[in-house]
């Protein structure tokens, strides 16, 4: 499947961080505290690659995915997008990279407004960007776009609240393709649906990546999805990536304690196994991320943590061939 | 993959169709509207309408009360009452809706501007609008009147300031909660223009709680010319107007020929209460999701 991956890397996240202020006071602001909802993450994506981006909520995922988009201004960092640090930007010249870049949102009933017609969602980025010269060209456009995603071209004239969750996020889909973009982040773009129906999506997913040639930053929490979309999976935890790896390898060998414990709780879709099995839950609660933890933020909660884990903050260090783990124990 | 069918097509209504629809499941809302429509013809057909000049004295037929000749009775100084309350629809209508409608608007861009745009741009606003607030709109009204004299455009002035903060302050909380919305995300991560979000995305959801306010402010502004008439702030003698009609003679007969406080009151209230009704079915009806399917 890797077959038209380059070694060039599409986008490439370095040292990122973002820290949501916490401010207090009306006319006399001042900062009293930061939510540090990514500290400090670097991966890169592969051209026609998908990456799977894992963890609970809060982990800072979403805000990831979001300072990529440009709808965050990162606090520090640099996002290369084929070798160009986006942050860097004017709004003109990123015009032209929000037609290379598109997003499909998690809830399928807000990510449409309620007042404009199916045909008018698809259609505007492509008026906006001039990309079909009349109206006509434009209609037939969001038709065949309709199609691509498996939808009935009517439903071009018809309301978001005319149709079903599936439906509303094929038509999600369809809107980020009228740009014809290269790179599509996938904010937990099926978690909010039906199970029968997340099958169709990730199925549609499937065929438009292999169609349209697009590269994939797939952030999801559910990990058997991710193992059947991507290529490569990272983990996060408190804002910082702790595992990197080719999907298979992740799942069948993980080193990072946080990682085995989240794959640990997937159940086993199968009685005996799972009564045999035995479940290690992960003790306490996530910490706050306006106030981590010292050195490795997983040290209170982990299994194997000793007196170093508090102090020094572990690395990324690449263990295996391709798989990179933050942890200074597992070897 | 099979394309999902689905024959139910959505058929374009016709507008008298939407209009019929409107009357069967808002009975409520045309009865508003019937209000507020009898309340525009005769304010706008007023020359012709009125059985007697609203401003002519009859000293022959001094405070009499209702009758074939003079349907709602006369004033103290001998003037028909329902051609003044025809008259009057006039007076009030035009303060009513330019108010509403200068001011409803002014409020709609600062208050969609001001959360799209958030920061100090919303911090600096809405202090401003903070301090407009502080005043009732009575006093306010009395302030600009004082300052800038009586006189109709000076009424609309003093009507419309006021409503300005009202209305921003509503948008804004309405806009506030749909900047956040994914839907402006994605039209953000299109690269639309501050213009387009604002106006083809937020304003037209947001049209909802301005509409029912609209028609709520030329309820209120009619109330406010009344107001500031009825305490010679407003429009001066011998313009017939609501507000003045209840001044005077209307409290000096009020035991003797009560039918001179008494219609031009009822005109002000069942106005008003056309205006809110009105507002509240439009409001429904405006709604795709509460529209038929």
């Amino acid at each position: 499947m890797t077959d038209t991956a380059t070694d060039q890397p599409l986008l490439e996240v370095r040292g990122l961080h973002m820290h949501f202020p916490i401010s207090e006071g009306i006319l006399m602001r001042r900062q009293i505290g930061e939510v540090k909802a990514v500290d400090g993450i670097d991966f890169s994506l592969r051209r026609g690659e998908t990456l799977g981006l894992v963890g609970e909520s809060g982990c800072g995922k979403t805000t990831t995915g979001r300072c990529i988009l440009q709808l965050e201004r990162p606090t520090s960092g640099a996002i290369l997008y084929d070798g160009v640090d986006i942050n860097g930007l004017s709004r003109r010249e990123m015009l032209a990279l929000r037609r290379r870049i598109q997003v499909i949102f998690q809830d399928p009933y807000s990510s449409l407004n309620p007042r404009m017609k199916v045909g008018d969602i698809i259609g505007e980025p492509i008026l906006v960007h001039g990309l079909a010269p009349d109206a006509a060209r434009r209609t037939a456009r969001v038709r065949e776009l309709l199609q691509v995603c498996g939808l009935d071209p009517s439903f071009a004239d018809r309301y978001p609240h005319e149709m079903s969750g599936g439906q509303r996020q094929r038509v999600g889909i369809a809107r980020a393709l009228a740009l014809e973009p290269e790179f599509i982040v996938c904010d937990e773009a099926v978690s909010a649906l039906d199970v029968s129906i997340q099958a169709q999506v990730i199925n549609l997913l499937e065929d438009l990546r292999e169609r349209f040639g697009l590269t994939y930053l797939f952030i999801a929490h559910d990990l058997s999805v991710v193992r059947h979309l991507c290529q490569r999976v990272a983990v996060m935890y408190l804002g910082r990536i702790v595992e990197l790896a080719d999907c298979d390898e992740l799942f069948d060998n993980p080193l990072h304690p946080y990682t085995r414990a989240l794959l640990g709780a997937v159940p086993v879709p199968d009685p005996t196994v799972e009564a045999g099995r035995v479940f290690q839950p992960v003790r306490g609660e996530v910490p706050s991320p306006i106030n981590p933890p010292s050195g490795c933020v997983f040290h209170p909660r982990c299994a194997m943590a000793v007196e170093g884990c508090k102090r020094s903050r572990p690395e990324l260090r690449e263990l295996r061939s391709g798989h990179w783990v933050a942890c200074s124990e597992v070897s | 993959m099979t394309a999902v069918t689905d024959d139910t097509i959505a058929v374009r209504r016709s507008w008298h169709d939407a209009a019929l629809g409107f009357c069967r499941r808002q009975p409520l809302g045309t009865f508003g509207l019937a209000i507020v429509v009898i309340a525009a013809l005769a304010g706008l057909s007023a020359e012709w309408i009125a059985p007697y000049n609203p401003t002519s004295n009859d000293f022959e037929a001094m405070t009499q009360p209702p009758s074939l000749a003079h349907w709602l009775g006369t004033d103290q100084f001998g003037r028909d009452l329902l051609s003044r309350i025809i008259y009057g629809a006039r007076t009030a209508l035009i303060i009513g809706f330019v108010s509403a409608f200068v001011g409803g608007f002014a409020g709609l861009v600062l208050g969609v501007g001001s959360a799209y745009f958030g920061g100090t741009t919303d911090l600096i606003l809405q202090r401003v609008m903070d301090v407009l607030m502080a005043f009732p709109l009575i006093i306010m009204a009395l302030a600009v009147v004082a300052i800038f004299g009586t006189g109709v455009q000076n009424v609309i002035a003093a009507i419309t300031v006021p409503l300005i903060p009202r209305c921003a302050r509503v948008i804004r909380a309405s806009a506030l909660s749909i900047r956040e919305v994914p839907y402006i995300d994605a039209a953000r991560t299109s690269g639309f223009s501050h213009a387009r979000i604002i106006l083809r995305h937020m304003v037209p959801n947001v049209v909802a709680p301005f509409l029912i306010m609209l028609t709520a402010f030329v309820g209120q502004a009619i109330l406010a010319e009344a107001s500031l008439s009825y305490l010679g702030l407003g429009v001066q003698e011998p313009t017939p107007a609501w507000g003045l009609m209840l001044q005077g003679g209307a409290e000096e007969y009020a035991s003797t020929a009560p039918w001179i406080a008494v219609f031009p009151g009822l005109a002000i209230a069942l106005t008003v209460f056309g205006f809110s009704l009105f507002g509240d079915a439009l409001r429904d009806a405006i709604d795709p999701k509460l529209r038929e399917r």
